[in-house]
């Protein structure tokens, strides 16, 4: 994470970079400037700063020996600008040595992140968080962190598989390898192996999809990353050239645009009403009585019909009739298998 | 020319720091505010006393002599200041570099970062690429989250305005939080409720508008018994009964049942002939059992349980009546 420098050399900020600082360089032989800047998230500028005002510290008293000693010469230039390469060298300042202890809120923040890395992985790597844990508890015995629980939800596993899909696609393009997945339909309930070439992992809502070049369907398409079954990076290289993935900002459905697609009414009783939150709707109209008439993008009438079937016997249709009938027919099929 | 305020803090700090015994406040005036008039000394040392708290650091007052207890010195316990020892391996702190990933809330994501820039300047290398796997994301959006969770760390009494269910308007509400759980990947602050005189759980979701600390850090104590854990179970839901589920689905079809099926009997005798059959069994809660069955149209026959069946023919009725 990369911290955006302060805007302003505040005392108390100054104060805690110095008390970062000190013992960074006392346990680090050679450090440069700007590598001093980068652990600190700050510029070298600033650094030099901190580093002047440490020049004029130490033991009270303030004999020559009782201050702390910053070779200056060594990382300002005459005119005294930073000399980023230059090799920062402290002395006398032994009794900084060792960092300040962790906040309350910097133990718990951690504590917490490795509390949900233990409980989201699992064998040598649960063992070994475990283990971290440990240490770093004993370490920051503040109050703070015993009183902060989380509890991973199943929601979180399937994140965890996400995030890692994610890194292995981005991997894959950059290496410019295919990628066979095991892709599932909902819509036509099926689940079918595919050769593609990565472009890229992007998100739309709540969603994030793989976009990549497919071989079986000859065109570019998005696969959502929860509905890859299965994933293998392969050594085989892409096919086809390679290009950023798309931006999605403009709306996901841009790309379906087409003389295939109809929009359909339907009337959703108030049973039905959650339906408008998990399906790409265009238009909504509230009734008085908690019903709501939706106008739907409809692509694959069978995705309609599925859609219908599972929100029987709230949902029908407006128009255009002829899905009534597929809908109807559909119903009367599935009701005869039960006779 | 007045020293810079860094340099008096630092100074102070290091003053503090390396005296075995503590320092009278009238010895701290002469070394590092000579030109001060006392009572601008005062103004400035409690200040320069709390920006040091401000930080982390502690500091402490005690009698100077034992025989005269009215006269109180300063100090920083150095055991009380700085980080203990830790000794991490590589692959250890390969983990710290790991964790630094998992928030996705910016204040808390900097509280672990500086974290561990602790950790690093106590010599730990730790490298934020080292260990190639994935990390869960915990995130935070309700607005209440960040008051709550630094008035956990202080100690700070909290107000706000909370919406109970079912009530007409949210109501105001004054909290010594005790902490803050996470369950089912909701937040939820449990603490005393002043006005109640009781232990109460909110869901930070349901705070509305901003929250509000009253008084100081600090300001009560959390019950030494308090197992915010044993909360954070009593919150979760009970887990959803589960039910044996027996299905004929037609050859082809059904992936998603099929996906979570226990056993599959390849081949049984179907409702229709027009294509092969097969005998799956699940273990699933039933809710959306008759929904996720329905949606699978004529491909998928539910057996059992048998209410569940029911219900599902009586659905299906009422369509094609």
């Amino acid at each position: 994470m990369i911290r955006t420098p302060p805007a302003s050399a505040g005392a108390r900020d100054q104060v805690a970079r110095l008390l970062t600082l000190v013992p960074f360089l006392h346990h680090r032989d050679g450090v440069r400037l700007d590598e001093a800047a980068r652990l600190l998230g700050t510029s070298s500028e600033q650094v030099l700063r901190d580093l002047k005002v440490l020049f004029m510290c130490g033991l009270p008293g303030g004999l020559p020996g009782d201050l702390i000693d910053v070779d200056l010469d060594a990382i300002q230039s005459e005119a005294g600008s930073p000399l980023t390469e230059g090799v920062i060298r402290v002395e006398n300042a032994d009794y900084l040595a060792r960092p300040l202890r962790l906040s309350a809120t910097e133990a718990s923040a951690i504590i917490v992140a490795l509390r949900m890395l233990r409980d989201t992985s699992t064998g040598d790597t649960g063992a070994l968080v475990a283990r971290v844990l440990d240490k770093l508890e004993a370490a920051a015995a503040t109050g703070g962190a015993a009183h902060v629980e989380v509890t991973p939800s199943p929601r979180d596993a399937q994140q965890v598989a996400s995030v890692d899909l994610t890194h292995r696609i981005n991997e894959a393009v950059e290496q410019g390898r295919q990628v066979r997945i095991t892709y599932f339909v909902p819509s036509r309930d099926e689940e079918a192996e595919r050769v593609v070439d990565p472009r890229g992992v992007v998100s739309h809502g709540v969603f994030t999809y793989l976009d990549a070049w497919c071989h079986r369907a000859g065109a570019e398409r998005l696969f959502r990353l929860d509905r890859i079954t299965k994933y293998a990076v392969l050594d085989s290289a892409v096919a086809t050239d390679p290009q950023p993935p798309r931006d999605l900002s403009s709306g996901l459905f841009s790309d379906v645009e087409g003389p295939d697609q109809v929009v359909v009414t339907l009337r959703l009783g108030p049973e039905a009403r959650w339906a408008t939150e998990y399906y790409p709707v265009r238009d909504v109209r509230d009734h008085e009585d908690g019903s709501a008439e939706v106008d739907l993008v409809v692509v694959d009438q069978r995705w309609l019909v599925r859609l219908l079937l599972r929100l029987a016997p709230h949902a029908e249709v407006v128009r255009p009739h002829e899905f009534t009938q597929a809908f109807t027919d559909a119903a009367q099929e599935t009701l005869s298998l039960y006779q | 020319m007045p020293a810079p305020k860094s340099e008096r803090l630092l100074n102070l700090l290091i003053m503090l720091l390396v005296q075995r015994r503590p320092i009278p406040k009238e010895r701290i005036r002469e070394l590092l505010y000579p030109d001060s008039r006392p009572d601008a000394f005062e103004k400035m040392f409690e200040r320069d006393k709390d920006e040091l708290r401000s930080l982390g650091v502690p500091v402490d007052v005690a009698t100077v002599d034992p025989l005269f207890e009215d006269e109180v010195g300063y100090r920083i316990p150095p055991e009380a200041f700085a980080l203990p020892d830790i000794e991490l391996t590589p692959e250890e702190a390969a983990v710290v570099g790991l964790a630094s990933r998992v928030w996705q809330h910016a204040t808390m994501a900097q509280a672990t970062s500086d974290a561990v820039r602790k950790l690093t300047a106590s010599g730990i290398a730790v490298d934020l690429d080292a260990l190639d796997i994935a990390q869960p994301l915990l995130t935070a959006e309700e607005p209440a989250f960040e008051t709550c969770w630094l008035a956990v760390c202080e100690r700070q009494e909290v107000r706000f305005d909370y919406q109970r269910p079912g009530a007409d308007a949210p109501s105001t509400r004054r909290v010594q939080p005790w902490g803050v759980v996470r369950s089912s990947g909701r937040w939820y602050v449990v603490g005393f409720d002043r006005d109640r005189g009781a232990e109460r759980v909110f869901r930070l979701s349901r705070v509305q508008g901003d929250v509000r600390t009253v008084g100081q850090p600090g300001a009560y104590d959390v019950p030494p018994d308090t197992d915010v854990r044993d909360i954070a179970r009593r919150l979760a839901p009970p887990p959803m009964p589960q039910h044996a589920v027996v299905l004929l689905v037609r050859q082809g079809a059904g992936q998603t049942f099929r996906r979570s099926a226990e056993r599959v009997d390849v081949g049984v005798a179907g409702p229709d002939e027009r294509t092969g059959w097969d005998r799956v069994e699940l273990v699933r809660p039933e809710m959306g059992l008759a929904d996720d069955v329905l949606a699978h149209g004529a491909d998928v026959v539910l057996i059992e349980p048998v209410t569940v069946r029911q219900r599902v023919i009586d659905r299906l009725g009422l369509v094609t009546r």
